[in-house]
């Protein structure tokens, strides 16, 4: 069952059913799930958690469904304590919070696409689809296709090879538009006004959102059951970093870990930085920017949640900062080499953000950090400029010439 | 020519259900203050009290972001195509 009492704008607080509707008629604003707090909390408890399968599953009161029925083996990615990193970075306790490793696309996204096809079912939509740069195009894809329901992606023509291949293989509908991710996030909200689908990202986004508090609620457990001092997030729309400290919050509401006193910031690319330039500047309006940066699943010029990223950064005390190409690709070889974590170029853009705000003294030293790595580096090789490995004939008189030379030098 | 205005899901209750309408204007601002002759209504929904554009909207001329060009005051040509957009999420 769910504890969803309805729809509310987080801008005018105007009330809504529980339907596919993710804008506000009075002002424009996101609708928000709203839930009914106090029947959880008579419900949930540490306990009942605990008991229950490690997927993003066990989080289900809070969670806006009925029944899971899509993406049942999603979440609980591993929480690495990241030691050999956090000797480098000068910091005591460090934690890569791993969703590389997701299951089934190797993304966080599929713990919002669990959520938003479960509701695209419940709703009883019989073609489901998305705008995406990539690593939700790979999710909703192989999901839709796993449960049956034909799918129709839009992305970008110029993303990476590895998105494409690992969107068309599910064998559902693919459409490049030629333009950047905001073009087709437009052409998409103008699809999804003419067809009657369930597009994740656009008519079922407040119910997709929520799938996000889950990399919030699993930081706590995993931490022992309290949240951190700093959290590192990578922004692009901007929704994943308001999601991880609703998750916080809401767990504290609930008397499930305690006081939340967690100082949240944000990473962008400095080719694509709308956010980080507001929090920088201190202004409240998101200027959009024309996004060039190799950080394409973060690339996005003109961010929905913005808004309400840079007011929680300025709330919780926290700070965004952004960092270019070559400082991107710098840390996704730091975290493979030090923590044998391969990341896409999203992790390398928080990574390097986090190195950058501990060297400014933005996020203290002796308390536990947590660094939100998002995506897979498999996704997106063609930043990396990798020398080819040394050859040599099959014979052990050249493996040794090879090692008495290396250790000569 | 008139301009075509391309009306986002959430206006048309105010629109009579309709999709698309052609008005004349030589800027946004102007297309807005007609298209509110035509729908009463409509530009409470797109204009704060200071008849600035509200923060979670998005207008389109010929697919380009007001924002990248002159808000309000953005010129718009004969048969020039404006689209209306919430701001939508990351993906």
């Amino acid at each position: 069952m769910s504890y969803v009492k309805g729809l509310k704008c987080r801008e005018c607080s105007a009330t809504y059913p529980i339907e596919p509707l993710a804008i506000c008629e009075e002002c424009f604003g996101p609708l928000e799930v709203d839930y009914d707090y106090e029947s959880i909390s008579k419900d949930l408890t540490r306990e009942l958690i605990q008991s229950r399968p490690p997927t993003l599953w066990r989080y289900r009161e809070l969670l806006p469904v009925d029944t899971p029925t899509v993406g049942l083996n999603t979440g609980f990615t591993p929480l690495v304590r990241a030691d050999r990193l956090a000797n480098i970075l000068g910091v005591a306790e460090l934690y890569i919070k791993n969703d590389s490793v997701c299951h089934p696309t190797l993304s966080f996204k599929d713990r919002v696409v669990a959520v938003a096809l479960t509701k695209a079912r419940e709703f009883g939509f019989e073609v489901v689809g998305c705008a995406s740069t990539g690593n939700l195009a790979n999710s909703v894809a192989a999901n839709a296709a796993a449960a049956g329901l034909p799918a129709y992606i839009l992305i970008p023509d110029s993303l990476e090879q590895a998105k494409i291949v690992g969107t068309q293989i599910y064998g559902i509908n693919v459409i490049a538009i030629k333009g950047n991710y905001d073009d087709v996030n437009r052409v998409c909200s103008e699809i999804a006004g003419r067809f009657r689908w369930g597009i994740v990202n656009v008519n079922l986004r407040p119910f997709y959102a929520e799938g996000s508090k889950t990399v919030g609620f699993e930081i706590a457990e995993q931490l022992g059951w309290r949240a951190p001092g700093s959290v590192v997030v990578p922004m692009a729309g901007g929704a994943l970093i308001n999601k991880i400290y609703k998750g916080f919050k809401e767990l504290e509401q609930l008397g499930l870990i305690p006081e939340v006193q967690t100082r949240m910031f944000g990473a962008q690319a400095t080719g694509c930085n709308p956010i980080s330039a507001a929090v920088k500047d201190g202004v409240d309006d998101i200027r959009p920017v024309k996004p060039s940066t190799i950080a394409k699943s973060i690339a996005i010029g003109n961010p929905a949640d913005g808004y309400f990223a840079a007011k929680l950064i300025r709330r919780t005390g926290g700070w965004a900062e952004d960092v270019s190409d070559e400082e991107i690709v710098d840390a996704m070889k730091l975290l493979a080499e030090t923590q044998g974590i391969f990341t896409e170029t999203a992790g390398g853009t928080t990574l390097a953000v986090t190195r950058k705000l501990i060297e400014q003294g933005r996020i203290p030293r002796d308390e536990p950090i947590v660094v939100a790595i998002t995506g897979n580096g498999l996704k997106t090789q063609e930043a990396l400029t990798i020398e080819p490995p040394i050859s040599i004939e099959p014979r052990l008189e050249e493996f040794e010439k090879l090692i008495s030379k290396r250790r000569a030098a | 020519m008139p301009t075509v205005i391309r009306i986002p899901t959430p206006l048309r209750k105010l629109t009579s259900d309709v999709e698309t309408v052609e008005l004349d204007g030589s800027t946004v601002g102007e297309l807005i203050d007609n298209l509110e002759e035509r729908f009463p209504g409509v530009k409470a929904r797109l204009c704060d009290e200071n008849g600035n554009l509200r923060r979670f909207i998005n207008i389109y001329v010929n697919g380009e972001d007001v924002r990248f060009l002159d808000n309000l005051a953005t010129a718009v040509k004969d048969g020039a195509e404006v689209s209306i957009i919430p701001a939508i999420a990351g993906g």
